[in-house]
C-alpha cells in the first residue's frame, strides 16, 4: 500500500442511510485493478476440441503473454431462426479444462522411443549401414525383438530427434511392404469428423503406400446395425435443434445432459413448449432429472419394453382405430405392404424371403434385376406389382428409383395393400421363434414360461410362382402376428387383452423388465396420439445405454418400429435420434479423396476393425459363445452346429461380404509379380490360385507369421487404453506385453476348434514389429508404443470439425504454434512420407499391388450373387470377383513419389471425378479453384501443375472446395446427378446457395451453416431443422434398401437362421466369463457376481481428460465404480473402498461409489478411466490394474457379417460386426491390500 | 428513500444439467493459483447432499449469517466485541478437511526413462504437503450425482420435517443441482464481521468485494458468511471470494459462470432497491416473512416516481433502462418463479433460484391425466415441496408451489398451442398468470436469447475520472495507469 492510499483512507467521508444501518464511504478502490489485470488478455482465437464427443463446439482460446491461459465458449454462432433457441454457448466442463493439457506434466513434448529398440537399431545400423537392413536385423533377431516387445508399457522411453524417429518408421514400413506386403502396414484413427484434416494426414499416407486403414464406428459399437438394416444408412439423425420441434420426447438409454452436454438445452427448454419427456433408464441418470416419467427396466431388456409398446401402437392405432396419416405413411414409406413367401418345412409354416418379380412367371415383366424387385399387391388394379423405388430399379438407372406410388412397369398410379385380411385365401398357423423362455434364459435375467416356438395365425393368399404354389402374406400381416395381436382368428397365442401373459403384451414384459404394464400402455398411447396429432412429431433419442448390448439391433428395431408405425421418420420434430459417436463428417465427399488418396489410386484398403482385432488379438482362440446358443429354434441346426463365430467371419470374407486384412496369405506385390510371370492378369491369377487352393485369405490362418499385421500407426486415438475391447488380449498377442488374461484357449479347454481357421498350439505373442502413436498426452497407448510422437494440441493446429448435432462447420486454429517439439498431424505424416520416399529408393519403385475390394454398398455390387449365402470354397462354386467374391483390382504404386503425391492433388479427380452414395459428378471447376487457392506445384515431374497440399490449411481448402456441403456449385451438380437416377426435381434444395463457397478463413470469423446435399437425407434450410429421412419423405428419394422403403422385414437367409427377420426380444448373451475364476477367491471371501455397465463418464470424453487434474478434482480423483447401497451392503462394501473387478478376461481396480441412484444388480464402471492415473496393482494378477476393457472381450454377431445384399452390404464404418460390451459379468470384491509397485527397476 | 442499484442473478435450477462448466471456467480465470487450489468461487452441488464445504448449511455448527437477538439483528457468531475477542482463535472456522485436501499426481513417472515391473501409474500427491496420498478421501464435488450413502447425504439440514426413511428408497430417489457463488447480499454478514473494514459493497452495482490491500487475513468473514463463499488464500494470507467478475460486468458482459453456462440457466440484470429499508427487512420476527420482506425492498423500475427519484439520486439512464428490462426483476419479482437461497440467514442474498420440476412420484399412475393434460400436476412431482421450501423460503411451501404451478401451467398452455394450434386460457385459471405473461415467461425461460438473459449496463467511468487522460494512459503501470487516478470513489456515477 502506498502512502497516498493510506492518506486517502484517513480522509474518507461517510454517508449513512436513514437508520444509520448502511454507511456509504468514500475510499480508494484502486486495488480493484488486481482482478481486472487478471482478466486482461492479449488475443482470442477460435478453436475446438477433437474428441468424438459430437460436441464440435466453438471456443474462444485466450492467449496472454504468449501462453494459452484459458478458454470459454463462443457465443456467436449464426442464429437458428425466430421462435427457436440459439446454439450458444455450446461446450462442457471437459472442453473448458482442456488448456490444462498444454503445459502440463503429462504433455508429450519430444519424440520418444523405446530405449531397447533404439539401441538395437543404432547398433545394427552402425554394423550394416543400410537402414532397411538394420531394421530387418532387429525384427528378425528373436531375442532382441522379444526383448523390446516385452518391455512395452513398462517405461523406458528415451528422447530422440524427429529425423531419427522418422527414419525408423520409414524403414519399418519399407521392410514390411517388401517382405510381407503393404497391407501389413496398418493405421487406426477414429472419427474423422472431429478433426478431418488430421485424420486424413495418416490415412492419405497409408493409402498411398497401400496400407490398411481400420474402421472405428462399428468397433466402438457406436454403429447401430439396425440403421443400415432398416434404412441402408450408416446413421443419420436430427440435429439437436430439431428436438425443439418435437412434442413428445423419449430418451432411451441416452443420457443427454451428460453425453450431449452442449446440446442439452434444446431438450431441457422444449419442455416449456409443452413437450412431454419420458426417460427410459435403469438408473436415475442425469437425464431422469428432466423426465416427466421415469421408466426403469432391468438393464438389457429394453427390447421387451419396445415390443410391448409396439403391441399397443399396432393394436390401438392400426386395428381398433385407423389413423389416415399412419396408413398413408405405412403404404408409401415402409415395406409393410410387400409380400412375404411362407416357407413350408415338415408340414409347418414359417416366414421366408420377400416375394420378388423373379419368383413370378415371366419375371412379372419387370425388366432387369428382377430378383432385386420385391412385389406388393395394388389395391387399384388388384394385381401383383413392382413399385418404383426398389433396389433393382436403382441400378437399372431408368429414373424409376423414386417413391412415387407407381407401377414401375406401366407408370400407373398404385395404392399398396397393407393387409390382405379382406381378401385372403386361408388362415394358417405360422411359427415364430421365441427367445424369452427357458432355453435361452440367462442366469441373471428373468425369462417367461413360453415355448421356443410360437404358432400364430395369419391370413394368407395362395400364389403361383415358378417354384410352384406358395402362401404369401404382407409384412404387415406377419408383423401383427409377430407382436401377438389378436385378429379374430381364435388364436390362443394372440392376446385378447393387455393383461394376457403372451409375448409381446404389456403384461408379458412385466416379468422380463420389471416395468408396470400401465407405464407401457399409457406411454405408447401418448407417443402415438402425439404423432397422430402432429403428423409424426414424436421422437426417440436413443443411445449407447441400449446400443452397446450384443443384441442391440433387437432393441433398436423395436424402437424404430414404433417410430415408423407412427410416421415419425423423416418428419421434423420426430424420428430416431441415435447419438453415439461423432459420425457425421459433413463435407464427406470433399474429404474422401484427400483422406484416402483417391486422387492418385483407387481403391484404398479399408478394414472393419472388429473382425480385424478379433482375429489378430486372437480373441477367437478363447471364444466360448457357440452359434447354437444364438440360432433360431426354427433354423437348420446341422448346417450351423459345427461352425463357430470366427468361421462365420471367414466365410463372410470369402463371399466378399466383409473386407480382409491382411488380405491374402502372400505379399500382394509378390502375387502381381507371379501373375506377370504366369502371363495372366492378376485378377485371373488370384482366382485360379484361390480356386485350386494354392492361395487363401490371410484370415484363414491369422497366427501364421506371414499374416500378422506388422506396423501399426495410432493417432487421434487411445486405442489400447480406451478402445481395445479385450485389452488383455491386445497386450498379449498383438503387443507381446505384460497382460492379465485369466482364461484358457479352446484347445486347453478341450473345446472344438474352428473349422475355417487354422489352429496353432502356440499362440503368437507380439505380432506387431512397430507401434507408432501420436499424442499430446501420455496415454496407455503412448506408454505401450515403440515410438511416441508429440502431436500438436487442439489449440496449436489448423483443422475442420463437424457434428451431427448442429448444422455448422467450424475450425481448429492455432492460438500458439505447436509447443516444445510437437507438430501438427499433417506435418508429422508429411515428414514420414518424405523420409519414406527418400529411403525407399533402391528397395521399391514402380510396383503393382493386388487389392481386394468387398461387395460395396451403394455400388452395383450390392446386388451380389451370394443371396443363397453359400460360400464358393465349401460348395466348389466358381469364383466370380465382384459377384460372389471381392472385386480384385490392380493398383499401380510409385513408392519413391509418395511424398510428392502426398503434397499435391492428383490427376484422378480430373479423369474420374468425384461422388458418393451411388452418384458422381465432374469436379474440374473445383480443381481450377484449388489451383488458385493453394497455387500449383512448379517442380518438374508428374505433379507439376497440380494444386498443392503442403499445409493443413491447403488440405482444409481441398475438402471445402470439393464438397457439396461447403461449395454450393458442387451441391447443385450433385443434386443434378441424383435427378438423373430418380427422375424427380431436387436442385431447388441447393439453388439458393449455389454461389456460396465456404473457405477456411471464413470459418475463423464465424462458423458457417452447411449447404444441403444429396449425400445426406436431411436438409439445411431457413424453415426446417435438419432431420434424417426428410428427403426420403418429402423429396421421395428412396431409402437405399431392397424395397427402397424402410425395411422392417429382413429376409436374408442368415437373418432367418438367427430368428431376426422380424424384431423380437432376446435376453443378454451369456459370455461365460465367471465360472473359471471363482476358484481364485479365498474361502469365505465376500464377493458378488454382477452385470457391468460401462456408460460415458461425466468427467472425461472417453479416456481424454481422465488424466486432467481439473476433471479428476471434480470427480473422485481416478477410476471409480458405482454400485447400489443394497448390493454394497450385501458384501460389506463402503463408499470409497478399493475394490477389485475381474473375470476371465482380466482384472481392474477402482474405488467404489455407493449410490442410491443405482439399481440393484448393476455395477457401473465409467468406460475408459485411464490406468495411467491412480491405479494400484490388482491383487489377483499382481500387475497394474486394467481399464474397463480388461474385463471385456469382443464377441461378434453373425447377422452383422451379412453382405452383398442391398442395404446389408459392406461399407467402411457402415455395416459389419460391432464390438458390443454390455452383456459382460464381473466378480467384485473388496481389496485387502493396496500396492503400487512404482519403484524403478535398476538393471 | 435511498435508491441503490444492484446487479443480481437468477439461476433456473429446472434447466441446470449439473455439468460444472461454470465452476471450471470460473476456476480457470480466478483460482488456479497457489494458495487457492481448494477454492471454488463457483461450485455446483448435488442435492440432497451436504455440499462443499461439508454441511455448510448447518449454522448451528458454523454460526454464519445473522440472528435476531432480542429483536436486534446481530451476526450469529457474535456481536462485534465477541468477534474481536475471538480474533486469534475463531472457533467456527472450517478447516481444510471440511473442504478437501487438494491433490495432484506425479505424471512424470509416465514419461520416465526408468523401467518398472508393471506399467506405471501416477499416484496422488497432496498439494499442501507435497507427499504421496494413499487414498483420496474427499473433493469439492464428492457427492456428485448422489455419490455416497443416503445416510451421509441426508445429514443436510433441508431434510428437516421430512420422512427420511421413505426417501432413502431407490424408488423414491430424487436429485437436483445447486450451483453456488457469492450472493452479493444486501445485508452481508461478512462486511459486518471484518475487523479490518476491508469488505465493502460497491455503491454503483452492489458487488461485494474484499479489498486485497486492506485484508489482514483474520478470516472472520469466512465464518460470518453463511454460504461459506469466502476462502482464505494461504499464500497471500488474505481472504478472497467471487467478484461477480466485475472486470466483465463493468464492460456490460456477463460473468464467466453465466456466459459459459451450457444449460443457459443464468440471468443477470439490474434491480433497484431502497437501502433505507434493509435493516427492517432483515429483522422480520418470523423467518417465513423474510422472503416477502426481501421482495418488498425492490422498487418498480416502471414507476414514474421511482424513475424521477432515481434520476435525482444519480442513477444513470442506462442503469434505469437495464432495470426496466431486467430478466432478474421479471423472474424474481414480476413472476415470482425465482427465490433467494436460505432467506432465514437474513443476509438478503442477491442470487436467486428457480426451483426444479421433477419426474412424477413412483406411486402415481403414469396415465393419470390431471388439470394439465399429459403434463403432470404439481402434486405428482417427485421432489418434496417441503424440501425445496427448506432451501428457498425458510420452509414455507406456498410460494414454491405457486411457482411450480406456473411453470407447469406454462407447459400445458404451450402444449395446447403447439400441438393443437389453439389457446386455452382456462389452463391458467388460479395460477396468477395471464396469456401475455406466459408468452413472456416462455420467451425468457425457453428461447432465452443471450440479450434477454443478460441485460447489463456498462459502467460510467467517465463520470468518475479524467476519462480522456485515462484512455491515453491505460495499460501503463509505470505512471498512474488506467483508472489509477480513481480516488474518493463513493459513487462511480458522480454525486448522489
Amino acid at each position: 500500500m502506498s502512502l497516498l492510499d493510506k492518506l486517502l483512507y484517513f480522509s474518507s467521508s461517510v454517508e449513512k442511510t436513514a437508520d444509520n444501518y448502511v454507511a456509504i464511504t468514500d475510499e480508494n478502490r484502486s486495488w480493484e485493478r488486481m482482478y481486472r489485470k487478471r482478466w486482461q488478455h492479449d488475443k482470442v482465437v477460435r478453436s475446438t476440441h477433437g474428441v468424438n464427443c459430437t460436441g464440435s463446439c466453438s471456443w474462444k482460446i485466450f492467449v496472454k503473454n504468449g501462453l494459452v491461459t484459458w478458454e470459454t465458449q463462443q457465443t456467436d454462432y449464426p442464429r437458428t431462426r425466430p421462435g427457436m433457441p440459439n446454439h450458444e454457448p455450446r461446450g462442457c466442463p471437459r472442453g473448458a479444462s482442456y488448456s490444462w493439457y498444454l503445459y502440463s506434466a503429462n504433455r508429450v513434448k519430444y519424440p520418444m522411443i523405446r530405449g531397447e529398440l533404439f539401441n538395437a537399431y543404432k547398433e545394427a545400423k552402425n554394423r550394416l549401414s543400410d537402414p532397411v537392413k538394420a531394421w530387418e536385423s532387429v525384427v528378425t533377431d528373436v531375442v532382441i525383438s522379444k526383448k523390446y516387445k516385452a518391455a512395452r508399457g513398462l517405461g523406458g522411453f528415451v528422447r530422440a530427434e524427429w529425423d531419427e524417429v522418422n527414419e525408423i518408421i520409414a524403414v519399418a514400413n519399407i521392410y514390411t511392404i517388401k517382405k510381407y506386403g503393404p497391407d501389413r502396414v496398418v493405421g487406426f484413427s477414429p472419427i474423422p469428423a472431429m478433426s478431418m484434416v488430421s485424420y486424413a494426414a495418416g490415412t492419405r499416407y497409408l493409402s498411398l503406400i497401400g496400407g490398411t486403414v481400420l474402421s472405428f464406428y462399428d468397433f466402438y459399437c457406436d454403429l447401430p446395425p439396425a440403421s443400415p438394416q432398416t434404412w441402408g444408412e450408416q446413421t443419420d439423425v436430427p440435429e439437436s435443434a430439431d428436438w425443439y420441434n418435437s412434442s413428445y420426447l423419449m430418451l432411451w438409454g441416452s443420457n443427454v445432459p451428460l453425453t450431449r452436454t452442449p446440446d442439452s438445452p434444446f431438450y431441457t427448454q422444449v419442455r416449456y413448449k409443452g413437450t412431454k419427456s419420458v426417460v427410459i433408464a435403469p438408473d436415475y441418470s442425469d437425464a431422469v432429472k428432466f423426465a416427466d416419467l421415469w421408466i426403469k427396466p432391468r438393464q438389457g431388456t429394453d427390447a421387451a419394453l419396445g415390443m410391448a409398446m409396439g403391441h399397443v401402437i399396432l393394436k390401438e392405432f392400426y386395428l381398433n382405430k385407423k389413423i389416415p396419416y399412419f396408413e398413408r405413411y405405412a403404404r408409401q414409406f415402409t415395406d409393410l405392404p410387400f409380400l412375404v413367401k411362407i416357407e413350408e418345412k415338415d408340414g409347418k409354416y414359417l416366414g421366408g424371403a420377400l416375394l420378388r418379380a423373379s419368383d413370378m412367371e415371366n419375371n412379372l415383366d419387370a425388366g432387369d434385376n428382377a430378383e432385386w424387385k420385391p412385389v406388393l399387391v395394388d389395391e387399384v388394379s388388384g394385381s401383383y406389382v413392382v413399385p418404383n423405388g426398389t433396389i433393382g430399379s436403382r441400378w437399372e438407372k431408368k429414373q424409376k428409383w423414386n417413391l412415387e406410388l407407381k407401377d414401375s412397369k406401366t407408370g400407373a398410379a398404385i395404392s399398396p395393400v397393407l393387409s390382405i385380411i379382406d381378401n385372403h385365401d386361408a388362415v394358417i398357423s405360422v411359427q415364430f421363434p421365441y427367445f424369452g423362455g427357458e432355453t435361452f434364459k440367462h442366469e441373471h435375467f428373468s425369462a417367461s414360461g413360453h415355448k421356443d416356438i410360437l404358432e400364430r395365425k395369419i391370413p394368407v393368399r395362395r400364389l403361383k410362382t415358378k417354384d410352384g404354389e406358395v402362401y404369401t402374406c404382407t409384412v404387415f400381416d406377419m408383423m401383427l402376428a409377430n407382436y401377438g395381436i389378436d385378429r379374430g382368428f381364435e388364436d390362443p397365442n394372440a392376446a385378447k387383452s393387455y393383461d394376457d401373459n403372451l409375448p409381446f403384451t404389456p403384461k408379458w414384459q412385466e416379468q422380463i423388465t420389471g416395468v408396470p404394464s400401465q407405464h407401457i400402455i399409457s406411454t405408447a398411447m401418448q407417443f402415438a396420439e402425439n404423432a397422430a396429432a402432429t403428423e409424426g412429431k414424436s421422437m426417440i433419442i436413443i443411445g449407447a445405454g441400449v446400443n452397446h448390448w450384443y443384441h442391440t439391433d433387437m432393441i433398436y428395431r423395436s424402437a424404430i418400429n414404433m417410430l415408423v408405425l407412427c410416421g415419425c421418420i423423416g418428419q421434423s420434430g420426430g424420428g430416431w435420434s441415435h447419438y453415439v459417436g461423432q459420425e457425421k463428417l459433413r463435407p464427406q465427399t470433399g474429404w474422401l479423396p484427400l483422406a484416402f488418396g483417391l486422387d492418385w489410386t483407387r481403391p484404398p484398403r479399408q478394414m472393419n476393425t472388429t473382425s480385424f482385432m478379433y482375429l489378430h488379438t486372437d480373441q477367437w482362440r478363447y471364444e466360448k459363445v457357440k452359434l447354437t446358443e444364438l440360432l433360431s429354434p426354427l433354423a437348420n441346426k446341422q448346417e450351423w452346429e459345427k461352425l463357430s463365430i470366427v468361421d462365420c467371419n471367414v466365410r463372410a470374407e470369402r463371399m466378399g461380404w466383409l473386407p480382409s486384412s491382411p488380405q491374402l496369405e502372400r505379399n500382394p506385390l509378390q502375387i502381381a509379380r507371379e501373375a506377370e510371370l504366369a502371363g495372366v492378369p492378376p485378377s485371373e491369377y488370384v482366382v485360379s490360385q484361390l480356386q485350386t487352393g494354392k492361395l487363401a485369405l490371410a484370415s484363414e490362418d491369422p497366427d501364421e507369421p506371414a499374416n500378422y499385421p506388422r506396423n501399426l500407426f495410432v493417432w487421434r486415438s487411445n486405442l489400447l487404453g480406451s478402445s481395445a475391447k479385450g485389452m488383455e488380449y491386445f497386450m498379449k498377442h498383438l503387443l507381446g506385453a505384460q497382460n492379465s488374461i485369466q482364461g484358457k484357449d479352446l484347445k486347453e479347454m478341450d473345446q472344438p476348434l474352428p473349422l475355417e481357421v487354422k489352429w496353432h498350439d502356440d499362440a503368437p505373442e507380439g505380432k506387431l514389429d512397430l507401434l507408432v502413436s501420436l499424442d499430446f498426452r501420455m496415454s496407455t497407448t503412448g506408454l505401450h508404443s515403440d515410438i511416441l510422437l508429440p502431436a500438436a494440441s487442439w489449440y496449436e493446429k489448423n483443422d475442420l470439425s463437424t457434428s451431427d448435432m448442429h448444422p455448422f462447420i467450424h475450425p481448429f486454429s492455432k492460438a500458439v504454434d505447436p509447443v516444445w517439439e510437437s507438430r501438427a498431424d499433417w506435418d508429422i505424416f508429411k515428414g514420414i512420407a518424405e523420409k519414406f520416399s527418400q529411403l525407399v529408393e533402391g528397395h521399391l519403385g514402380n510396383e503393382t499391388d493386388v487389392v481386394l475390394l468387398p461387395l460395396q454398398h451403394d455400388t452395383p455390387m450390392e446386388l451380389s450373387g451370394t443371396t443363397d449365402a453359400i460360400d464358393w470354397k465349401r460348395s466348389g462354386k466358381e469364383i466370380k470377383p465382384g459377384v460372389n467374391f471381392s472385386k480384385i483390382v490392380t493398383v499401380k504404386r510409385n513408392y519413391p513419389l509418395t511424398f510428392k503425391r502426398f503434397t499435391s492433388l492428383g490427376p484422378l479427380m480430373k479423369t474420374i471425378g468425384n461422388g458418393g452414395k451411388g452418384i458422381d459428378w465432374n469436379t474440374e471447376a473445383e480443381l481450377t479453384l484449388l489451383a488458385h487457392l493453394n497455387s500449383t506445384v512448379s517442380e518438374e515431374g508428374e505433379t507439376k501443375g497440380l494444386p498443392r497440399i503442403d499445409t493443413d490449411i491447403h488440405a482444409a481448402e481441398v475438402i471445402l472446395s470439393l464438397a457439396p456441403e461447403t461449395n454450393g456449385e458442387v451441391a447443385v451438380k450433385a443434386w443434378k446427378a441424383l435427378e438423373a437416377i430418380t427422375g424427380l426435381h431436387h436442385v431447388h434444395l441447393a439453388q439458393s446457395r449455389a454461389d456460396e463457397k465456404i473457405r477456411y478463413r471464413d470459418l475463423l470469423s464465424q462458423p458457417r451453416k452447411i449447404i444441403t446435399s444429396p449425400i445426406w437425407s436431411g436438409i439445411d434450410s431457413e424453415t426446417v431443422s435438419y432431420n434424417a429421412g426428410y428427403t426420403n419423405v418429402h423429396e421421395l428419394i428412396p431409402w437405399r434398401t431392397l424395397t427402397g422403403r424402410q425395411s422392417l422385414y429382413q429376409d436374408h437367409p442368415w437373418m432367418l437362421a438367427f430368428g431376426e427377420n422380424m424384431v423380437t426380444y432376446k435376453p443378454p448373451i451369456d459370455t461365460k466369463s465367471i465360472a473359471a475364476v471363482l476358484n481364485k477367491l479365498d474361502d469365505g471371501e465376500e464377493y458378488m457376481v454382477i452385470n457391468m455397465m460401462t456408460p460415458h463418464n461425466k468427467w472425461t470424453i472417453h479416456s481424454s481428460w481422465s488424466d486432467n487434474l481439473v476433471m479428476l478434482t471434480l470427480g473422485r480423483g481416478g477410476p471409480v465404480v458405482w454400485m447400489s447401497e443394497t448390493d454394497a451392503n450385501t458384501i460389506k462394501l463402503k463408499d470409497n473402498d478399493w475394490v477389485e473387478v475381474f473375470n476371465i478376461n482380466g482384472a481392474t481396480v477402482a474405488r467404489l461409489i455407493v449410490s442410491q441412484r443405482i439399481p440393484v444388480g448393476a455395477l457401473i464402471m465409467y468406460h475408459n478411466q485411464e490406468r495411467t492415473v491412480n491405479m494400484p496393482i490388482s491383487q489377483l494378477t499382481g500387475n497394474r490394474g486394467g481399464v474397463h476393457n480388461s474385463v471385456e472381450r469382443l464377441c461378434l454377431k453373425p447377422t452383422n457379417m451379412i453382405g452383398g445384399y442391398a442395404q446389408l452390404a459392406y461399407g467402411f464404418n457402415y455395416y459389419g460386426p460391432v464390438g458390443s460390451n454390455r452383456d459382460e459379468f464381473v466378480v467384485v470384491r473388496k481389496m485387502t491390500k493396496v500396492e503400487w509397485k512404482d519403484q524403478e527397476i535398476v538393471d | 428513500m435511498k435508491i441503490q442499484a444492484q446487479i443480481g442473478m437468477v439461476l433456473n435450477l429446472d434447466k441446470c444439467i449439473g455439468c460444472h462448466t461454470c465452476s471450471v471456467t470460473c476456476k480457470n480465470v480466478w483460482t488456479t493459483r497457489k494458495g487457492v487450489e481448494y477454492a471454488w468461487f463457483n461450485n455446483v452441488e448435488t442435492k440432497p447432499g451436504q455440499g462443499y464445504p461439508t454441511s455448510w448449511e448447518d449454522q448451528d455448527k458454523w454460526k454464519g449469517g445473522w440472528v435476531l437477538d432480542k429483536s436486534r439483528l446481530r451476526p450469529r457468531m457474535g456481536n462485534k466485541p465477541t468477534i474481536m475477542k475471538n480474533i486469534f482463535s475463531n472457533p467456527f472456522l472450517p478447516q481444510i478437511d471440511d473442504y478437501y485436501e487438494p491433490f495432484t499426481f506425479n505424471y512424470n513417472i509416465l514419461h520416465s526413462s526408468a523401467r518398472f515391473a508393471t506399467p506405471p501409474s501416477a499416484k496422488p500427491h497432496s498439494m499442501i504437503t507435497g507427499l504421496p496420498m494413499e487414498k483420496i478421501e474427499k473433493g469439492p464435488n464428492w457427492e456428485d450425482n448422489l455419490g455416497g450413502t443416503f445416510e451421509e447425504r441426508s445429514k443436510e439440514t433441508n431434510f428437516d420435517d421430512l420422512d427420511k426413511e421413505m426417501y432413502a428408497k431407490f424408488e423414491n430417489v430424487f436429485m437436483m443441482y445447486l450451483p453456488r457463488l457469492c450472493e452479493h447480499c444486501l445485508n452481508p454478514t461478512c462486511v459486518a464481521a471484518c475487523p479490518s473494514g476491508a469488505i465493502y459493497k460497491r455503491s454503483e452495482d452492489g458487488i461485494v468485494l474484499i479489498d486485497q490491500d486492506r485484508c489482514r487475513g483474520w478470516r472472520q468473514c469466512v465464518s460470518a458468511c453463511p454460504y461459506k463463499k469466502i476462502y482464505f488464500n494461504w499464500k497471500t494470507k488474505r481472504s478472497e471470494k467471487c467478484t461477480l467478475c466485475y472486470p466483465k460486468i463493468e464492460n456490460g458482459e456477463p460473468t464467466i459462470c453465466s456466459e459459459t453456462c451450457v444449460g443457459r440457466i443464468r440471468y443477470i440484470g439490474v434491480l433497484l432497491y431502497d437501502a433505507d429499508k434493509i435493516k427492517q427487512a432483515a429483522s422480520a420476527v418470523e423467518t417465513t416473512d423474510l422472503y416477502q420482506n426481501h421482495l418488498d425492498l425492490f422498487l418498480d423500475p416502471h414507476s414514474p416516481d421511482v424513475i424521477r427519484e432515481a434520476k435525482r439520486q444519480g442513477i444513470p439512464d442506462n442503469f434505469m433502462e437495464a432495470a426496466q428490462n431486467s430478466p432478474v426483476y421479471k423472474m424474481a419479482i414480476d413472476w415470482k418463479v425465482a427465490f433467494p437461497l436460505h432467506p432465514e440467514y437474513r443476509t438478503l442474498p442477491m442470487v436467486w433460484y428457480t426451483p426444479p420440476l421433477s419426474p412424477i412420484q413412483e406411486q402415481i399412475e403414469s396415465g393419470k391425466i390431471g388439470s394439465n393434460g399429459i403434463i403432470p400436476d404439481v402434486e405428482m412431482l417427485r421432489i418434496p415441496l417441503k424440501y425445496l421450501a427448506n432451501i428457498f423460503t425458510a420452509g414455507d411451501e406456498k410460494p414454491i408451489k405457486e411457482a411450480l404451478v406456473k411453470m407447469l401451467a406454462m407447459r400445458a398452455f404451450m402444449r395446447i398451442k403447439t400441438v393443437e394450434n389453439r389457446t386455452d386460457d382456462s389452463i391458467l385459471q388460479g395460477t396468477g398468470l395471464s396469456p401475455a405473461m406466459v408468452e413472456d415467461m416462455y420467451r425468457y425461460m425457453a428461447i432465452a436469447d443471450f440479450e434477454d438473459r443478460f441485460v447489463i449496463p456498462t459502467s460510467h467511468r467517465e463520470y468518475a475520472y479524467d476519462a480522456f487522460g485515462d484512455k491515453a494512459e491505460c495499460g501503463f503501470t509505470d505512471g498512474e495507469g488506467c483508472g489509477s487516478t480513481e480516488s474518493r470513489l463513493k459513487n462511480l456515477f458522480g454525486g448522489m
